[in-house]
């Protein structure tokens, strides 16, 4: 990772009450590549994204994006630090009320001002990049399947050619073929960007397919980095037993409730 | 001797028991009254926060027509029957108390002065409490829970301005406009009422109206109105942006949305009027 950084977790700790989700969370991921991140369902994966983006408050612990301390940046600074990021949500969040080429412009529009003929041209054009017809541009989301949600929501995460886009487990809910297909989707058009990205998943799969660096998230904090050629021979036994999903093994699933 | 050292065990054991009840009750009101005026706090910076990027740019035009047309428009046949009934109900209920004192010809006072003063904005306050702060609550809340809150902070724009704003001022614009409405059909039900069911005579029943309103008392109606639709907007926003995960936490937001609203509508009558007319 000789790399220049762009973006860096330090010690980053967060607790909800008396759930202590993230405990000193430490993460490098170099510019231009992808971090896929993995972990069991309620480890905290979503909680440390959703800290980078300024949406959760750490409690403790630094977050740097391009050498920027991000952690207690001030509304001005958050707005321009946002404006390098682009996220798929989990369950997409796409907004129901308006269509989906809305949704996919939404950001041109109502963050940069541009003209709505314009940004429905940009629209239609990073929906063909997901592989959507304009047709679908004028539905609305929830006459949408599962899996073309997802593309939409990429379509929406890419519109602003981010630097950084953020991937909470993109193929979660689908079908083993669809789910190849948004891995391919979020491999070509991330690359075309030349973006950075942080990925989120329990599925080995998609790992596979995205990833060149992982990491292991386990009871707050990352237990394990390496390149996606390691992962086979990590030498660690939780990650191991995670990539096998074997039942036996030093991770217990009789953990504190979701 | 030693029953004695047991006697004084015993009843220190009882006084710490006291002593450690007395201390749960303390902490229980105290824990109470700290939540409150934690709420308080949060609610007052919410509507800070809320109020100032009312002001400030970026606007966004079409959703504040939208909302006006949501809260206000399709408000409006809600709080026109409100208003229709309670002015009839009024002249009749007056009617019938007056004519024992053979003062009939305070009905119409009664009628006007009601409606305008308290009937109106309170009764179309609440009626607009519980249609529009609960949808409010609901579709912030839906988008709280399903992550589009925080999509649109990903996608800069911010939430206040996007999604509270409008509201807030499409609340705070819209119930003066209906409760001045909601004044003129109260006053026309007194009148229909009076004039075919009570027999008295158009000309002076509308005369008796005139003389004894005064601009304060409509006035006063909207300033009380104003108020209510911010209040009715703001509790609708702050519960469901506030709300708790899933379709349980949608439902509570917008239960607390309305009853908090109307509950305060109520209070801050009380306040309004003091001041107004003390
Ligand atoms: N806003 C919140 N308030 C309270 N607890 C939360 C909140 N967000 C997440 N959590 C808790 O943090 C834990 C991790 O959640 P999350 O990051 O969503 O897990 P996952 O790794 O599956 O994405 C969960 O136990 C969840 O209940
Ligand atoms: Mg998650």
């Amino acid at each position: 990772m000789t790399a220049l950084v762009k973006l860096q977790l330090c010690g980053v700790r967060k607790a909800f009450g008396k759930k202590k989700v993230l405990q000193g969370v430490d993460l490098v991921i170099p510019q231009g590549k992808s971090m896929v991140v993995i972990g069991g369902s309620g480890t905290g994966k979503s909680v440390m994204i959703k800290c980078v983006l300024g949406l959760i408050h750490p409690d403790e612990g630094s977050i740097l994006v391009d050498g920027q301390e991000t952690v207690g940046l001030d509304f001005r600074g958050r707005d321009r630090m946002m404006k390098k990021f682009g996220m798929l949500f989990q369950g997409a969040a796409l907004f129901d009320s308006m269509k989906v080429w809305e949704n996919v412009a939404f950001a041109l529009v109502n963050g940069r001002g541009m003209d709505r003929k314009d940004a429905y041209g940009v629209a239609v054009e990073k929906l063909k990049a997901v592989g959507l017809e304009e047709a679908v541009a004028h539905l609305y989301p929830a006459e949408l399947s599962g899996g073309m949600q997802k593309r939409v929501g990429l379509a929406r995460a890419i519109a602003t050619n981010p630097e950084i886009i953020f991937f909470d487990e993109p193929t979660t809910g689908l079908d083993p073929i669809m789910a190849d297909v948004i891995n391919d989707l979020i491999v070509a058009s991330t690359k075309d960007l030349g973006a950075t990205t942080l990925s989120i998943t329990h599925d080995m799969a998609s790992v596979r397919k995205i990833a060149d660096y992982v990491a292991m998230i386990y009871e707050g904090r990352i237990i394990w980095t390496g390149a996606v050629d390691d992962l086979d021979h990590s030498g660690n036994p939780y990650v191991d037993q995670f990539i096998h999903g074997r039942a036996e093994g030093p991770i217990s699933f009789g953990v504190s409730a979701a | 001797m030693k029953t004695d050292h047991l006697m004084t065990r015993e009843s220190m054991e009882k006084g710490r028991a006291l002593m450690v009840s007395l201390q749960d009750a303390c902490q229980a009101i105290g824990s109470t009254i700290l939540r409150l005026f934690e709420a308080c706090g949060r609610l007052v910076i919410f509507m800070g926060h809320a109020v100032v990027n009312v002001f400030l740019p970026p606007f966004f035009p079409r959703l504040i027509v939208r909302q006006l047309v949501d809260i206000g428009y399709y408000s409006l046949p809600v709080v026109g029957m409100t208003a229709l009934f309670t002015g009839m109900v009024l002249a009749l209920q007056s009617y019938t108390g007056f004519t024992r004192f053979n003062a009939e010809s305070a009905v119409a006072g009664v009628v006007v002065l009601s409606m305008t003063r308290e009937l109106a904005p309170v009764l179309a306050g609440l009626m607009v409490a519980g249609r529009v702060g609960a949808s409010i609550a609901a579709e912030i809340g839906t988008m709280r829970v399903t992550e589009q809150i925080d999509a649109l902070s990903t996608l800069s724009v911010n939430p206040f301005k996007y999604l509270i704003a409008p509201r807030i001022l499409a609340g705070t614009l819209t119930l003066p406009c209906l409760v001045l409405l909601g004044d003129i059909i109260g006053v026309f039900g007194g009148y229909m009422v009076s004039i075919y069911s009570l027999g008295f005579s158009p000309g002076r029943y509308l005369t008796q109206t005139w003389d004894i309103l005064e601009t304060m008392d409509v006035i006063s109606g909207l300033v009380k109105a104003g108020a209510f639709g911010l209040i009715v907007a703001l509790m609708g926003c702050y519960h469901g942006y506030n709300s708790q995960r899933g379709a349980q936490g949608v439902g509570a937001a917008t239960t607390n949305a309305v009853v908090s609203s109307s509950i305060l509508i109520l209070i801050f009558n009380f306040i309004l009027t003091q001041v107004f007319f003390s």
